[in-house]
């Protein structure tokens, strides 16, 4: 099971319209608060343990991408190469200025050690980049579970994030580009100067205003909702590193000479034994 | 892999392969191993598991974090090169607008085909998988019966290893003592699921699958499998040996450097190529099987993707293993698009993929475990077969055949995704954030149906009239309806994973679908596709008889999941195998005696 993390933004955004979808498709409801679909014969390569556990497409997803490449449906209609379609279909939000770049392609080289900025070009100005780095340290800072989300490139990587060239990110462009300036507008507004310069008092001031969807007044709705939507991020960032592992519990990733299941108290807190000889 | 170009093929192979999945890889195996040259042709490029899995690569080394992208639909690091729902200039379409008549159609570019990416689920189907006209009335009934593929499902589990229990359950069949590897322990949400099943009787056992939990009896199996063959047992032993037993890490839909799981790539091909009877011809996108006046099949016209340009092999027999939507797509296409193999009109007819649908939700006992490792296997170590039989009998269901489930714990290595949902996070941020992330981390459950489903007439391809792809071959255009029976189906699984979710304490997300037409995967998304030539008893009924031989042309084999008659809720791969290794016995009987 996966969380694609997109949920708060599902319920402000219409993603058929965003992604051009064409009209003719019926768009079944969203799955929720997850990308749940199953695809456990498929396990993805980052699927863990169990291979139900694919960083897995919900049918909402992929119409969005399917979309987005091209006519999905349709009597005769065809789906174009993904990577020609894309930057001439108006899949690109408007609003937003972005250079053009294409993605990694179908066939990237699996065992290069990626670099963030590697491919294509991070369009957070300045003053998006320093809130983004202060909000996320307001997230995830440095305590006993772990060192401060900039320690580990997060803000970065929601960089990266917001700039590719895929739908469901492109999708997240605006929310959050916009997000990032709208705090910094209102922190000026409240307190005369840009959020990364605020002090760790007047910063919670602002998160207390919209760190929960249910509870943020109607005017301040999409605040709460880029508010959620970056905090998921940072934690897409966060705990896909080494020490997000160790904050989290995950423990893996190793060569074991051998498979010895739950520790005993592991099965004694649930009250279960181990049944496989 | 070592590869030839156009112009390096020999004047005339025994036997052209088109496709190098489970399917081809299976059919290398067995003919080369009995002296048959054979050439195999893949429409993908060449692929190295050793070099180019991405084993032990951290999510943080990835392009966002790993996620799911339009060019890689399972994550980045997914074994799939050159694949997924679009595969760069070669469309496909659809013959309604609406989206639950659609079929998303699945395939990959490289060698091996899906086998690189797949669950390793191993499953056989059972005696009344292959009778189910007879029990029920629906669908049909395949010309073969357990018995006769049970010694080939035998074989196969013994060559690429497949671990499990023999649990001796109604139709879900044991395998011979000694054949199946230790079953590995069972992970915290497996054993949890199996403790609350129980109460609502659902049987949770150890899965079958193909990964190694110990070396491959090098020194033993080989005679088993080529008994009077040295120089064949010399090869395979040898090629057991080269693979290592699972050392417990990393997700094998990345696919395997050391060749501790089952993919062609890793397990049929080696052993192949090594009898030096394999040429194998990567970019070679298969346009037309050819045939000549007296109906018999010459070869392959294929188009060499590096040039663009047309070329031909020619060999004594072909074999067609390029998945069932490719397959009835080069029959349709042949004869100068007059098509092949037809005779019964059934080419493109039946199509079917699996009944897929899930409920997820979150156990408060789960949360808060103590970190430890859960990677195991790198997939499934537990599932619930089809446990309805006998209700099924008394009539207390409402929808005939089953569906197993397969299930997921979630204290997995975080990749691209938050690995908890957003709403348990609301209002927390900072160290609370912190805390909240650990304590929710691993408390979520999924349960997956992986049902049968019944073939039906609405659901087939054919040859788009108007639509070519980039070589300028006519595509597929694909028709599909699930039926009562799946949607019924569908239904009962939701049903039963709710009931198992709320006893275990747990609560289920609210998805907001209500009904199963809503709920129930599209056609395809499960990427069990079969059917579309099917077996059968019958030449007027069927496409070709019970040795995956075309009725109308007799030097032609179908060898992945096309000659399916039934789709069972088990996984098709080791069936595609049993039934690959048993047509390749029957094409060597044949060719010896002059048959074909």
């Amino acid at each position: 099971m996966t969380f694609d993390s997109d949920s708060a933004f599902d319920t402000l955004a219409d993603s058929a319209s965003a992604s051009g979808l064409p009209s003719g498709l019926s768009m079944p409801p969203a799955h929720g608060q997850h990308s749940g679909s199953a695809t456990g014969s498929h396990p993805g390569p980052d699927a863990g343990p169990v291979n139900h556990a694919l960083p897995r497409l919900s049918r909402r997803d992929v119409l969005r991408m399917l979309a987005a490449a091209g006519a999905f449906a349709g009597h005769g209609g065809s789906i174009p190469d993904s990577r020609a379609a894309a930057p001439a279909n108006g899949v690109i939000v408007p609003g937003v200025s972005v250079p053009y770049a294409t993605g990694y392609g179908t066939d990237p080289n699996l065992v290069k050690l990626h670099e963030i900025g590697d491919l294509w070009p991070l369009i957070m100005s300045k003053p998006q980049r320093r809130a983004a780095d202060a909000l996320c340290d307001v997230l995830l800072p440095a305590d006993d579970l772990g060192p401060s989300a900039t320690s580990l490139n997060v803000p970065a990587f929601i960089d990266e994030w917001v700039s590719a060239p895929y739908p469901k990110q492109m999708e997240d462009r605006p929310l959050i580009l916009e997000g990032l300036d709208w705090l910094d507008s209102e922190s000026t507004k409240r307190f005369n100067k840009p959020f990364a310069d605020l002090d760790a008092a007047s910063r919670e001031t602002l998160c207390n205003l919209i760190c929960d969807t249910r509870k943020a007044p109607a005017s301040l709705e999409k605040a709460a909702a880029f508010f959620s939507r970056f905090r998921s991020l940072s934690c897409v960032g966060y705990y896909s590193t080494q020490e997000g592992w160790k904050a989290i519990g995950f423990v893996g990733n190793v060569f074991t000479p051998t498979f010895d299941g739950p520790p005993p108290e592991v099965l004694k807190q649930l009250d279960v034994e181990q049944t496989v000889a | 892999m070592p590869l030839i170009t156009p112009s390096q093929a020999k004047a005339e192979y025994d036997v052209a392969i088109v496709g190098s999945g489970a399917g081809g890889g299976q059919m290398a195996y067995t003919l080369t191993l009995a002296g048959l040259k054979c050439v195999m042709l893949e429409a993908g490029r060449d692929y190295s598991p050793a070099a180019e899995t991405p084993m032990f690569m951290r999510a943080d080394n990835a392009p966002l974090r790993g996620a799911t992208t339009p060019d890689k639909n399972f994550g980045y690091y997914d074994a799939t090169v050159d694949g997924g729902w679009q595969v760069p200039g070669e469309p496909y379409t659809q013959a309604s607008d609406k989206a639950e008549e659609q079929f998303w159609w699945w395939r990959t570019r490289m060698t091996g085909g899906r086998t690189n990416h797949w669950g390793r689920i191993s499953l056989r189907n059972g005696p009344y998988d292959f009778k189910p006209r007879s029990r029920d009335g629906l669908g049909f009934d395949w010309p073969v019966s357990y018995a006769d593929i049970d010694p080939y499902y035998t074989k196969v589990e013994m060559l690429i290893g497949v671990f499990g229990t023999n649990p001796g359950m109604e139709n879900t069949p044991d395998s011979p003592a000694g054949v199946l590897l230790p079953a590995p322990k069972a992970r915290l949400a497996e054993l949890v699921a199996q403790k609350f099943g129980k109460k609502i009787g659902v049987p949770f056992i150890p899965i079958h699958r193909a990964v190694l939990t110990k070396a491959l009896d090098a020194d033993n199996i080989p005679q088993k499998l080529h008994p009077g063959n040295a120089w064949a047992q010399k090869i395979v032993a040898d090629a057991m040996k080269g693979r290592s037993p699972c050392f417990w890490a990393t997700s094998c839909g990345r696919g395997c450097s050391i060749s501790a799981n089952y993919q062609s790539t890793t397990v049929h091909l080696p052993p192949a190529m090594a009898t030096g009877n394999l040429d194998l011809l990567s970019n070679a996108h298969v346009r037309e099987v050819e045939v000549n006046k007296e109906g018999k099949a010459t070869g392959v016209l294929y188009i060499d993707r590096t040039t663009g340009k047309e070329e031909r092999v020619k060999a004594k027999a072909v074999v067609l293993a390029a998945s069932s939507g490719d397959t009835v797509r080069i029959l349709l296409n042949s004869n100068a698009g007059k098509n092949i193999a037809n005779s019964s009109g059934l080419v493109g007819r039946y199509i079917m993929d699996t009944v897929g649908t899930s409920v997820e939700g979150q156990v408060p006992a789960l949360e808060n475990v103590p970190p430890h490792n859960e990677e195991g296997a790198g997939g499934a170590h537990t599932y619930a077969p089809w446990w309805g039989y006998k209700d099924q009998a008394a009539g207390k269901l409402d929808f005939p055949r089953g569906y197993h489930i397969e299930l997921g714990g979630t204290r997995h290595m975080p990749s691209g995704y938050n690995p908890v949902a957003d709403s348990f996070l609301e209002g927390s941020y900072g160290s609370r954030l912190k805390k909240d992330m650990r304590r929710y981390y691993g408390s979520f459950v999924e349960y997956d149906c992986r049902g049968e489903m019944i073939p039906n007439e609405k659901s087939y391809c054919e040859i788009d009239p108007a639509v070519k792809d980039k070589w300028g071959i006519p595509v597929l255009k694909w028709h599909w309806k699930w039926s009562e029976h799946e949607l019924k189906q569908a239904a009962h699984a939701r049903k039963t994973f709710t009931s198992l979710i709320e006893t275990m304490g747990g609560k289920v997300f609210p998805d907001g679908l209500t009904k199963p037409e809503q709920y129930i995967e599209p056609g395809g998304k499960i990427i069990h596709e079969v059917g579309g030539a099917i077996m059968g008893a019958d030449a007027k009924t069927s496409v070709t008889n019970a040795y995956n031989q075309t009725w109308d042309i007799k030097n032609l084999f179908l060898c992945d999941g096309s000659p399916f008659a039934s789709n069972a809720d088990k996984n098709p791969t080791l069936t595609i195998m049993a039934l690959a290794w048993r047509a390749a016995d029957y094409l060597i009987e044949q060719s010896r005696k002059g048959n074909l």
